[in-house]
């Protein structure tokens, strides 16, 4: 076995075994921990397909993730309203069943995804960076000044929403879904990655030109890389409205942004497993450092130069060996 | 018809003029030498005609089609495999997945690759960078094979390289020509290699093509004048 995949492994069992054993202990507390990095990890695994393998630095994931949230919190409150979304030209009504609601999540962070990364991937570098923060803040601005969907105080989902066949008020059984659906996720990206998609996107990161000179066109690949990276955070969003039972134009924020980004760079960029241990390492410094001192960020930035200047591989590179990903170096 | 001809072709880097007026035709089968001394345009013809560099004046044809409007991956689908000067393998990506990423359908598959040059096969998981100068080489055609093209270019294949890989380069471009059938576009220095292998030689000289023909017309006085051999 790889060093890598022992390390994920670990990382997995890990994850699984401390909601289980605080369910065990009858400790809530740790199990919604637990779920909201899972949750977190989930946001992280998709930018890490767009920045770890496409090499695309997007400062607008926030924006996916927070309307996958908002599709979440729309719904629901429709629903638990009884008032329809829309009734012309045709009705549409409020659910709270959590398939229908990851289906819309996913669906509308693609599309949303798609149009924006079609116009920010005909830049590169910098520019790029600045556009997709621009349009993850302009649905910030926009959510702020939606009152019908609690603009600036946001929105609550009085009941978490429904999976069939489970009691997701349980919050082992909520944990154990969102496990479930990181699981899955992360095999698509894995399987992704290897694929002649993901090498040629790899390859492109690499060497526009040479990949060019090979038949392939970057702008297409990078642009449906960065459509699965949003669904993927998309879903992600849905699951911590759900989470936290209240959505709020932070989700949208470059604040939002910028923390999706610090777990996938902590854990380790292009790293399968990374953005998992970047968000539990995340978490635990915040339980931790909270405690100790209102200005905790201050340790996770010496924490995030550190990694920068002397792990690029992020914890999953220390752990593994600077090669052992295979993609950015 | 040609499979690829070009016709009074210039080209500028800026408002450098590096082309002035270089025109040749490569039919099926046909392995044809470009040939010169350094600085004279090979390299920038290879990148016209692979649409990495546009041309401002003639015509680039491929098939009888205009090429002027292509931008390079789409001449690249359209047949022209490039194996690039200085190899430019991806070097963070596996031998496999160096050949894997630009894969194209046709008779060219991981496995006839790795039967091609079974050194590749022996270092298929192996990362890009970590392989010698030679192996590189070997990928570099191996990739552009890859893609199933109708036309192989090789820009300086051999530079570089140690006597025995040299040897081993020229025979495998021998075997494409024999066993294949494929067109063949090379840029070389060694002119007693390309007299060998290629069909028909064409010299550039200050980016003006200046001389085509056979190697058996290419008296002394030429190659002493364009080639300084």
């Amino acid at each position: 076995m790889r060093r890598e995949t022992l390390i994920n492994t670990i990382l997995t069992l890990g994850l699984l075994a401390v909601p289980l054993v605080a369910w065990a202990m009858d400790e809530t507390y740790a199990i919604t921990l637990a779920t909201e990095v899972v949750i977190l990890a989930l946001a992280g695994v998709g930018l890490n397909l767009a920045l770890g393998l496409g090499g695309l630095v997007s400062l607008g994931h926030a924006m996916f993730f927070g309307i996958g949230g908002y599709a979440a919190g729309i719904l629901a409150s429709h629903a638990q309203s009884y008032d329809p979304i829309m009734e012309w030209p045709f009705l549409i009504e409020g659910t709270q069943s959590m398939p229908v609601i990851w289906l819309l999540a996913i669906v509308a962070s693609a599309l949303v995804a798609l149009a924006t990364g079609a116009l920010s991937l005909r830049t590169s570098g910098v520019y790029f960076i600045m556009i997709t923060l621009a349009f993850g803040q302009m649905f910030y601005y926009f959510t702020i000044s939606w009152p019908a969907y609690g603009g600036e105080d946001g929105l609550s989902i009085y009941v978490r929403d429904r999976f069939p066949g489970l009691n997701t008020l349980d919050p082992i059984q909520f944990f154990g879904l969102c496990f479930v659906l990181l699981m899955v996720c992360l095999f698509i990206v894995a399987r992704l990655s290897r694929s002649g998609f993901g090498l040629a996107l790899n390859a492109a990161r690499q060497n526009e030109t040479r990949v060019r000179a090979v038949g392939i066109e970057p702008y297409r690949l990078r642009l449906m890389a960065f459509v699965i990276s949003g669904a993927i955070t998309g879903l992600a969003g849905a699951l911590y409205a759900d989470l936290n039972r209240f959505v709020s134009p932070v989700m949208f924020s470059w604040h939002t942004s910028g923390e999706i980004m610090v777990f996938v760079i902590l854990g380790g960029v292009a790293r399968l497993f990374g953005p998992v241990a970047g968000a539990a390492l995340f978490i635990i410094l915040e339980e931790a450092l909270d405690g100790v001192s209102d200005y905790w960020h201050i340790y996770l930035g010496a924490l995030l130069l550190i990694v920068v200047l002397f792990a690029r591989g992020g914890l999953i590179g220390l752990l593994a060996g600077r090669n052992g990903g295979g993609g950015h170096d | 018809m040609s499979l690829l001809r070009l016709e009074h072709v210039s080209a500028f880097y800026g408002p450098s003029q590096a082309l002035f007026d270089v025109s040749l035709r490569l039919d099926q089968g046909e392995v044809v030498a470009l040939m010169g001394r350094n600085g004279m345009g090979k390299t920038t013809t290879i990148k016209v005609i692979c649409r990495m560099l546009k041309h401002r004046g003639g015509a680039v044809m491929l098939d009888g089609q205009d090429m002027a409007r292509w931008p390079s991956y789409r001449a690249a689908r359209a047949g022209l495999g490039l194996v690039p000067e200085g190899r430019r393998c991806f070097p963070n990506l596996t031998v496999r997945e160096n050949l894997i990423a630009p894969a194209r359908p046709g008779p060219w598959t991981l496995r006839r690759v790795f039967e091609f040059f079974p050194r590749l096969g022996e270092r298929a998981g192996q990362m890009a960078v970590s392989l010698s100068g030679g192996e590189q080489q070997m990928l570099a055609i191996g990739r552009a094979l890859m893609t199933n093209p109708r036309i192989l270019i090789l820009d300086e294949a051999t530079e570089g390289l140690a006597p025995v890989i040299r040897k081993e380069i020229w025979a495998a471009i021998a075997e494409l020509k024999r066993d294949t059938g494929l067109a063949i576009l090379v840029v070389d220095k060694s002119l007693r290699e390309l007299s060998r292998v290629a069909d028909r030689g064409v010299i550039l000289e200050r980016g003006r093509s200046v001389w085509g023909g056979g190697f058996d017309r290419l008296d002394a006085d030429k190659r002493d004048r364009y080639l300084g051999v």
